[in-house]
């Protein structure tokens, strides 16, 4: 009964989202209010009828109603209570559910915090929203339907959740990665409404700059969670493999960045205007060509996604509608969206232009790499892959050169700067970058290899810069600090964030240079040195789990002679499905972390052993965390919220 | 030209300029740094490229498999029922390599026609099969559907053994 409840509430949202994608369209064209007063009601039930919907399915996982096909596939009745339900996200059905939920979810914060729109404005914006939703909760509806029954041949169990989901990260990164991915659909909606109105103010932008914020907060502690998991999960100490699902949705983030910093010139300076309304599609479209890579099974094999295209065809179709859709009304309409003002060759505007080319070209070079061994496939020219070097090679220089125009963007003032000022205030820090970069590289190792050392002395130049510029904006105030700490929050998110980059490329310069890996046979008694520490192999004994068996070693680990840490890496046989598991253990250190892993089991009570130590891996992840902060206290500042203060002050 | 117009020429070259040099390391880098996928057939019959970085994939052969005593070099057979290669690699195999199993081997030929891996992959599910040997398997005649192929498939490795 409940689940059908669900889809009977699936069914309704599709027709709220109908409704909300046509009422309110049709009423800001003839100006009729009673007809955009429709927006924000079927807005807020859209989202009540898809959280039935989600408790509906939540309810069928946790008490193993295994007639549902769905649950009876992802989970198992020997789950915890909180992987049964991280489970609803566990399979394609689930998570296009959870899809749909979340975009029905950012409408509902549009619909509730659009009180200062215009009221055209905001019947558009949800309406074009209503339009994505129209899209997708059909999509669930006909092809992927989470509540279909397996009543004439109930199974006893389920097939249990896929063990390498059965973790804390998995029931984190993907809500927190669709709603970086869904809420670009906020950004969208605010595009095409500003191209249907022809009105580009700095108000549009002061609407559209917190939520595309807020979602590339979002996506970036998502694909930093992603990473993360796949480092400790996957079992090996890779963190990033420039894999395809990696790349979907990377491209986003990617886009997504130059838009951030193409909105702030639209609210600063009016200009950029039709570049950032182009930006907005672009960064939708990748985030559904990136839904389109992991949920149309394209990436297991062309041909399988050829013989059952429905699921693909479907978004393949969706994903034309909006991007054909959006640019013909881009090449229509654009021309009407003029920017107001000039600026000069030497300013931030300049910079920041540059800082959205490398963006632009850094996201087409990894969508070349990830489209490309498909675009072969399908043309039945053999099947190549395109692995990590291609995507090193451009990356790498690319996001360098980027780094270094960081470091004269941040310095530069708006408008027009004296290029004679700018060389006065870089000039020592480069030289002090310089130098502190190759002493911070000789200190760390005294091999120096080349690209760290750079990323190093680019990493002091960016600092520099945020310090000099911070000093800049109170060297004339008397008294400094408070000054300083007066700063609007949106300021001090630009250095946060900023911050955040330089201490990823940090983090990723020296492990990606200096980890070192060892895969050896180690009998019990066994020692191996890497680097300062030295590895005791003692043995492997039998383990059992609630829903697995297996084997638990121990490794101890000396640091210059002294006791470091004991560790236990684990083997595991999850029996519902038989598949075997790495569980590594990690000792995680702000300088380093110490990694090992069981391979298999050889003759003699020995064992394959994987050794790794990994200098600054926590920085990587730490740099995005600081990223997400500073994306999320920029929606925070005072000036997004004056439309309101004004609004009750004359009420 | 006004200056204006002219600082908007400088900048819309630089734009096209950047694009065009992304482009073309792009397409540079690809070239450079893709990797072919070969059958067991097609290396036998001399297609692959020795001492080029291609990968190989195909079923591990039933009782192929030795390990080395003291280290981890491995060796193995795969096969895609119509030929078969060997391969060698030293390091932890992917949890779910085993005798029966896809897999797909990123390495090269050397001139003795032995595959030298350097990563081996078997994906996390066992009822996955690599795309590429799966439509290797295909041409070579055994589909890894349907109850026929599943004879046949007995048939070639009775051959083997």
């Amino acid at each position: 009964m409940i689940p059908e409840i669900g889809e009977y509430s699936l069914i309704l949202a599709l027709v709220l989202s109908v409704f909300l994608a046509f009422i309110p369209m049709v009423g800001a064209a003839r100006g009729d209010v009673f007809l955009m007063s429709f927006a924000r009601p079927l807005a807020k039930s859209l989202f009540l009828f898809l959280l039935i919907s989600m408790i509906c399915l939540g309810y069928a996982f946790a008490t193993d109603d295994f007639s549902v096909r769905y649950v009876a596939g992802n989970s198992n009745s020997a789950l915890p209570i909180y992987f049964k339900l991280s489970a609803i996200w566990g399979g394609h059905e689930g998570s296009l559910l959870l899809w749909v939920f979340i975009l029905s979810g950012w409408i509902f914060a549009v619909a509730v915090k659009s009180d200062g729109l215009p009221m055209d404005m905001m019947a558009r914006v949800l309406s074009v929203l209503g339009m994505v939703g129209v899209g997708f909760i059909s999509f669930t509806l006909i092809t992927s339907s989470p509540f279909e029954r397996l009543l004439l041949n109930t199974p006893a169990e389920g097939a249990d959740l896929n063990p390498l989901l059965q973790d804390i990260g998995l029931i984190i990164h993907p809500p927190l990665l669709y709603m970086g991915y869904v809420g670009f659909s906020v950004a969208f909606a605010f595009a095409i409404a500003a191209l249907l109105s022809g009105k580009l103010d700095v108000a549009w932008s002061r609407w559209t700059r917190p939520w595309t914020n807020v979602s590339w907060a979002f996506l970036t502690i998502g694909i930093t969670l992603g990473s993360w998991w796949a480092y400790y999960e996957l079992g090996w100490g890779g963190w990033w493999f420039w894999d395809p699902v990696e790349n979907a949705s990377f491209m986003p983030w990617l886009m997504g960045t130059a838009l951030v910093h193409s909105l702030a010139v639209t609210e600063k300076r009016g200009l950029f205007k039709s570049w950032t309304l182009l930006l907005a599609i672009f960064t939708f479209s990748l985030s559904l060509l990136g839904t389109f890579l992991v949920r149309s099974g394209v990436l297991t094999s062309v041909h399988s996604f050829a013989a059952d295209p429905e699921r693909g065809l479907y978004i393949l179709v969706l994903l034309a509608i909006t991007v054909g859709g959006s640019l013909l009304l881009y090449a229509i309409k654009a021309y009407d969206v003029k920017s107001e003002s000039d600026f000069d060759l030497c300013s931030r505007e300049t910079l920041l232009l540059v800082n959205n080319v490398l963006l632009v070209i850094m996201c087409s070079m990894v969508l070349i790499g990830t489209l490309y061994p498909l675009v072969v496939d399908a043309m039945d020219a053999g099947k190549i892959s395109v692995g990590p070097p291609y995507f090193n090679a451009l990356f790498v220089p690319f996001s360098l050169i980027l780094v270094f125009f960081m470091g004269i963007g941040i310095l530069l003032r708006w408008k027009k700067s004296s290029p004679q000022r700018m060389f006065k205030q870089l000039l020592p820090s480069l030289v002090l970058a310089v130098i502190c970069g190759i002493a911070a590289a000789y200190i760390f190792n005294n091999e120096m290899a080349f690209k760290a050392t750079l990323a190093l002395v680019l990493s002091f130049w960016v600092i520099f810069s945020l310090l000099t510029d911070a000093y800049s904006k109170v060297s004339n105030k008397k008294d400094k600090l408070s000054s300083l700490s007066k700063l609007p929050k949106s300021y001090w998110a630009m250095q946060i964030a900023h911050l955040g980059v330089v201490v990823s490329l940090v983090g990723v310069a020296l492990v990606a240079t200096y980890s070192e890996e060892r895969d050896i046979r180690m009998v019990p008694g066994d020692t191996v040195t890497l680097g300062d520490y030295k590895f005791e192999f003692k043995g492997a004994k039998a383990l059992v789990g609630p829903n697995y068996k297996g084997d638990v070693g121990t490794i101890v680990v000396y640091k210059n002679q002294q006791f470091f840490a004991e560790m236990h890496p684990e083997k595991r046989l999850y029996l519902a499905r038989g598949s075997m598991m790495t569980e590594a253990d990690i000792n995680a250190g702000v300088f380093a972390d110490i990694f090992v892993a069981l391979g298999e089991p050889l003759n003699d009570g020995a064992w394959a052993v994987r050794l790794q130590y990994k200098p600054f891996m926590r920085w990587v992840w730490f740099g995005g965390v600081l990223m997400m902060i500073a994306g999320l206290l920029t929606a925070f500042d005072r000036r997004y919220r004056i439309k309101k203060t004004l609004k009750t002050t004359f009420a | 030209m006004t200056p204006k117009r002219k600082k908007r020429l400088v900048l819309v070259l630089f734009v096209v300029f950047g694009a065009a040099i992304a482009v073309g390391l792009a397409l540079f880098a690809l070239n450079q740094n893709i990797s072919l996928f070969f059958s067991p057939k097609q290396i036998m019959n001399g297609e692959a490229p020795v001492e080029t970085r291609i990968r190989a994939g195909g079923m591990v052969v039933e009782g192929s498999v030795k390990r080395a005593d003291n280290s981890l070099k491995t060796e193995f057979a795969i096969t895609d029922y119509a030929e078969q290669v060997t391969v060698v690699f030293e390091g932890i195999l992917p949890d779910l390599f085993r005798e029966g199993q896809g897999i797909v081997a990123q390495g090269s030929l050397d001139k003795q026609g032995v595959f030298q891996a350097v990563e081996v992959l078997a994906k996390h599910d066992e009822k996955y099969m690599p795309p590429e040997v799966a439509d290797a398997l295909e041409k070579s005649g055994v589909s890894k559907t349907n109850e026929q192929s599943e004879s046949s498939k007995d048939a070639s490795t009775g051959a083997y053994q």
